[in-house]
């Protein structure tokens, strides 16, 4: 077949499949094709779900937990009311209408004047509210065959995607809009950051989000969307301004972190931390595929003090230490400046193996060997 | 057909077609205008250099002149895309060494450029003219170096906000002494000190020097003598912007600025002294676009100089102007066009500075023009973004980043739904949109409603449930990027848009909840090893799908993976 446009923009020619990883260029048209039209779980046809069908179940599942998953809950954050989890049982008996978790298609102006009804308003909402609200909905709105799902779903791992996916949304979501009217916002908002936790780890917080984050913001990478270039930037002019009241300048100090084995290279933000012992947790969890073994957690009070010392040790027991490369292209153990020295001259960093690192800095190796 | 027109006529028409579009078109009529077509284009865009191989390019288009790839998706600017994913050119640079010996020009975008690349096609292409690299990274200054030194007829040279390791500025004296074709040097990104009289020279020997932006570190008093050679020039990016206070200085660049009388873009600032400010005003009466991104100045400074450019059509600003500053736009820039106010302090607990939604409202009633947006605030409200759409429903490109996640409308402690709402339903001609703020469902209902030419959509923190990206899949038909993280979006609305996905560029979703793949053709990210490794509960970090003709990347690192058949089957 020929080759497919490059850049085809409003249809022509809009065959170009999708990527596969299948040696079969056979298997792009078909997959392609045949996710067009078909339910794609496999299931039966779904235009055998009707409107009166629907509306059927509208009127006798006024209370059903479909539209308990779909509405937006009152109630304070990891609480539940004890309908929603019979609801979830019935989720799993398969009873579930999918086409009713979606009752909305665009292009109808109605939708938007009917759900302004439901729109949270700033006060609470009662349950019946909610419920006449998407009742009408569905009732007037609903339009078959343009959906893919099917109203017999009998895949258990289907009904259990959807509530996942909306704790993950509630949890969060929910949160804020209970709020509105008991204008506790402030605090709430604090615990908007734990939504998105940092890159790498698990985003499932379902109900447990209620560990509130510190209002100074719990850094999301990629958020604020702005380029490294441009905070590094802030940074450095305003170092050079002098900031008058002693705070800590703005923007962030990004530098790339490698690590001897790793396949990738991080970026770090030093204005993040104030300590190394800071530093090397967040090093830890970035590259925690790779030991890097802990050090006990005896601390005499005056050794805590002096956070280099600490730091030293953590990394003296492992197979790896922390390096930097200085404003001189000089590679050094991490750990030996005050920390405001260092992070105006580090450039970059690498993890390497100790056995690397005996050559840099002998004499603060056995500084630290003389304290422990 | 009797008779048809020769094919030198046709070639002849078909070359007044420059755009993409129109060319696409073309080569659809018949088979033999698509041969005719492919062998007389000159120009090509792809728009992912995953979407197709060097080798379906050059066989398609033998005659090729100039190239330009995007690599990249657009949110690794902001880290997301881990390093090591991809995008390398040096592929598509040996296969067109081969095929296209006279190429003139490559421009990239978010691509790994290495100094092997930059070596390779400098010695390769005899009559190479044209270099821009915007957002690329992966080459020192010893490729520049390579650039300069081979490419004979270079006109274009320009490394936009690019991370290239800076090894010395002496990759400038490379240009030979009688290198003059020389049009275009942005050296902005670059950090190291270049030799000054090297510099001196090579603007006093291209007399056809029309955009020249140097980096920080050319000192302000250096700036006289380079204008004085170069008075001709329309583009200007100054150094670090400030001195110790010597009185000549001063009188030299305003002697030397009111030698320009062509400017009509100025750049870099940084480290401005607002003392130094003043002497640029005599060229400014003909400028359009002033990028003071870097001017850490306060507002009244800003306004003073911005006051002076009423041809003014596009700036780039901090958000030190304040909207005491932004009132000043509408009554002396009524021409203005694009704005974009970046914040000072986005990691800052409080607003370090008072500009807020009411600054683009302002701009808003009074700009008639103002057709693109790019705005940083800490505070929104749905009367300030309706107010917004119904002042400017010319707008084309809008994004709005209000810093705190989630943040509600302030007064109405309501989402923003209906704020941005009213920007889809007024700005009938909306390409691009970001958003930001607290945003239900229901903000996606009225995307996929009148969103209908929206091309590209970025959104985080938002949404309820599938029924959102639902709503956007099937309702923005003119969709070609969508770019999501940190949503509560699943798998149910890929699964049932998988066909919409294919007449899309590309989508990506970070941070959102979907686990099995819509389909066997797509990427997916994630450092923490396969995701069969994980239970089936546990979401996917990243997911990128995208079109493409290619087959599968030969050039995966170890944390990207491509989901097979088998995960179509056991989702069914």
């Amino acid at each position: 077949m020929s080759p497919p446009l490059l850049d085809v923009e409003g249809g022509g020619r809009g065959n170009a499949p999708l990527m596969s990883s299948s040696a079969s260029g056979d298997c792009i048209s078909q997959s392609g094709s045949g996710l067009k039209e078909c339910n794609f779980l496999g299931l039966s046809d779904c235009s055998s779900v009707d409107s009166s069908a629907v509306s059927n179940v509208c009127g006798e599942n006024k209370n059903n937990l479909n539209f308990k998953a779909t509405e937006l809950r009152l109630g304070l954050p990891g609480s539940r009311s004890p309908e929603r989890d019979s609801d979830f049982s019935l989720l799993s008996s398969g009873k579930l209408d999918e086409k009713q978790l979606f009752p909305l298609l665009p292009s109808k102006d109605g939708i938007c004047s009917l759900m302004q009804k439901s729109i949270v308003s700033g006060n609470k909402r009662g349950f019946s509210d909610t419920m006449d609200g998407f009742s009408e909905i569905k009732s007037s709105v609903f339009t078959e065959g343009k959906w893919m799902f099917n109203a017999n779903g009998s895949d258990s791992g289907t009904p259990q995607s959807v509530v996942e996916a909306k704790l993950a949304g509630n949890a969060g979501i929910n949160v804020i809009l209970t709020n509105n009217s008991s204008g506790a916002q402030p605090s709430m908002k604090k615990e908007v950051p734990t939504r998105a936790p940092k890159e790498g780890q698990n985003k499932m917080n379902g109900s447990n989000n209620n560990s509130s984050a510190p209002a100074a913001k719990a850094q999301v990478v990629g958020w604020p969307p702005i380029r490294s270039f441009r905070k590094n930037t802030l940074a450095t002019t305003s170092k050079n301004n002098e900031e008058v009241d002693g705070k800590p300048g703005p923007g962030a100090l990004f530098i790339k972190v490698s690590m001897d084995g790793a396949p990738y290279l991080r970026k770090v933000d030093l204005r993040m931390y104030s300590t190394y012992q800071e530093l090397s947790s967040a090093l830890e969890k970035m590259f925690m595929c790779f030991t890097i073994r802990k050090c006990g957690s005896q601390e005499t009070p005056d050794r805590e003090m002096l956070g280099e010392n600490k730091f030293k040790d953590l990394l003296h027991g492992s197979d790896y230490v922390l390096t930097f490369e200085d404003k001189d292209g000089d590679w050094m153990l991490v750990g030996d400046v005050p920390w405001g020295m260092f992070i105006e001259s580090c450039k970059r960093l690498k993890i390497m193996k100790g056995s690397d690192a005996i050559g840099l800095a002998p004499r603060t190796m056995e500084k630290s060997k003389n304290q422990n | 057909m009797a008779y048809s027109f020769p094919e030198e006529v046709l070639e002849y028409v078909f070359a007044f077609l420059s755009s993409h579009k129109d060319r696409n078109a073309v080569s659809l009529v018949c088979k033999s205008w698509y041969e005719i077509e492919r062998w007389c284009r000159r120009r090509i865009f792809i728009g992912n250099c995953y979407a197709v191989s060097p080798q379906i390019v050059i066989r398609r288009f033998p005659e090729v002149r100039a190239v330009k790839i995007k690599g990249k998706p657009h949110f690794a600017d902001f880290n997301l895309v881990p390093e090591g994913w991809g995008a390398y050119v040096y592929p598509w640079i040996s296969a067109m060494v081969r095929s296209y010996p006279w190429l003139e020009e490559i421009k990239l975008k978010r691509m790994v450029v290495t100094d092997e690349s930059l070596e390779l096609l400098s010695k390769s292409f005899k009559n190479f003219k044209v270099l821009v690299l915007s957002s690329c990274e992966g080459f020192t200054t010893d490729g520049l170096a390579s650039i300069a030194a081979n490419c004979r007829n270079l006109r274009e040279l320009d490394l936009r906000e690019c991370e290239v390791e800076d090894l010395s500025g002496h990759w400038l004296s490379h240009f030979p002494d009688n290198f003059t074709s020389l049009v275009s040097l942005n050296m902005s990104c670059l950090g190291s000190e270049v030799s000054f009289s090297a510099l001196e020279r090579l603007v006093s020997r291209c007399p056809n020097l029309r955009t020249l932006r140097l980096n920080r570190a050319v000192p302000v008093e250096k700036l006289p003598n380079l204008l004085r050679r170069a008075p001709q020039l329309v583009e200007f990016g100054t150094g670090a912007y400030s001195a110790e206070n010597q009185t000549d200085i001063f009188s030299n660049l305003v002697e030397a600025f009111s030698g320009c009388k062509h400017l009509k873009s100025l750049s870099g600032f940084w480290d401005v002294d607002p003392a130094y400010l003043p002497a640029m005003y005599y060229a400014c009466t003909g400028i359009t676009s002033l990028n003071l991104s870097n001017a850490t100045v306060q507002s009244p400074d800003l306004v003073e100089l911005i006051i002076q450019c009423p041809n003014l059509k596009c700036l780039w600003v901090l958000d030190y102007i304040e909207d005491a500053g932004l009132k000043a736009l509408p009554s002396y820039c009524k021409d203005l066009q694009e704005l974009r106010v970046f914040p000072s302090d986005p990691y800052g607990a409080e607003p370090n500075v008072s500009l807020t939604e009411q600054g683009l409202v302002t701009v808003s009633a009074g700009c008639p023009k103002l057709q693109s947006v790019l705005y940083f605030c800490r505070q929104m409200s749905n009367a300030a973004l309706i107010t917004i759409a119904r002042n400017r429903p010319n707008l084309i490109r809008f994004r709005l980043c209000i810093i705190d996640p989630q943040a509600p409308d302030y007064l109405t402690l309501e989402p923003l739904d209906t704020g941005f709402g009213a920007i889809v339903e007024h700005c009938k001609e909306l390409l691009r949109l970001s958003m930001s703020g607290l945003l239900t469902d229901r903000v996606f209902e009225y995307i996929g409603t009148h969103a209908k030419k929206l091309e590209m959509l970025s959104i985080a923190f938002a949404g309820d449930s599938d029924l959102g990206l639902h709503n956007v899949l099937s309702g923005c038909e003119s969709l070609r990027k969508l770019e999501i993280m940190d949503c509560p979006f699943g798998d149910k609305a890929l699964l049932a848009n998988a066909a919409k996905l294919e007449t899309m560029r590309s989508l990506w979703m970070s941070s959102c909840s979907v686990r099995r793949c819509p389909s066997s053709n797509v990427e997916v990210m994630d450092e923490r090893g396969h995701p069969d490794s994980r239970p089936e509960t546990c979401p996917v970090e990243k997911l990128y799908i995208y079109r493409t003709v290619a087959g599968p990347r030969v050039d995966k690192p170890n944390f990207v993976w491509t989901m097979d058949e088998d995960a179509v089957l056991r989702l069914s």
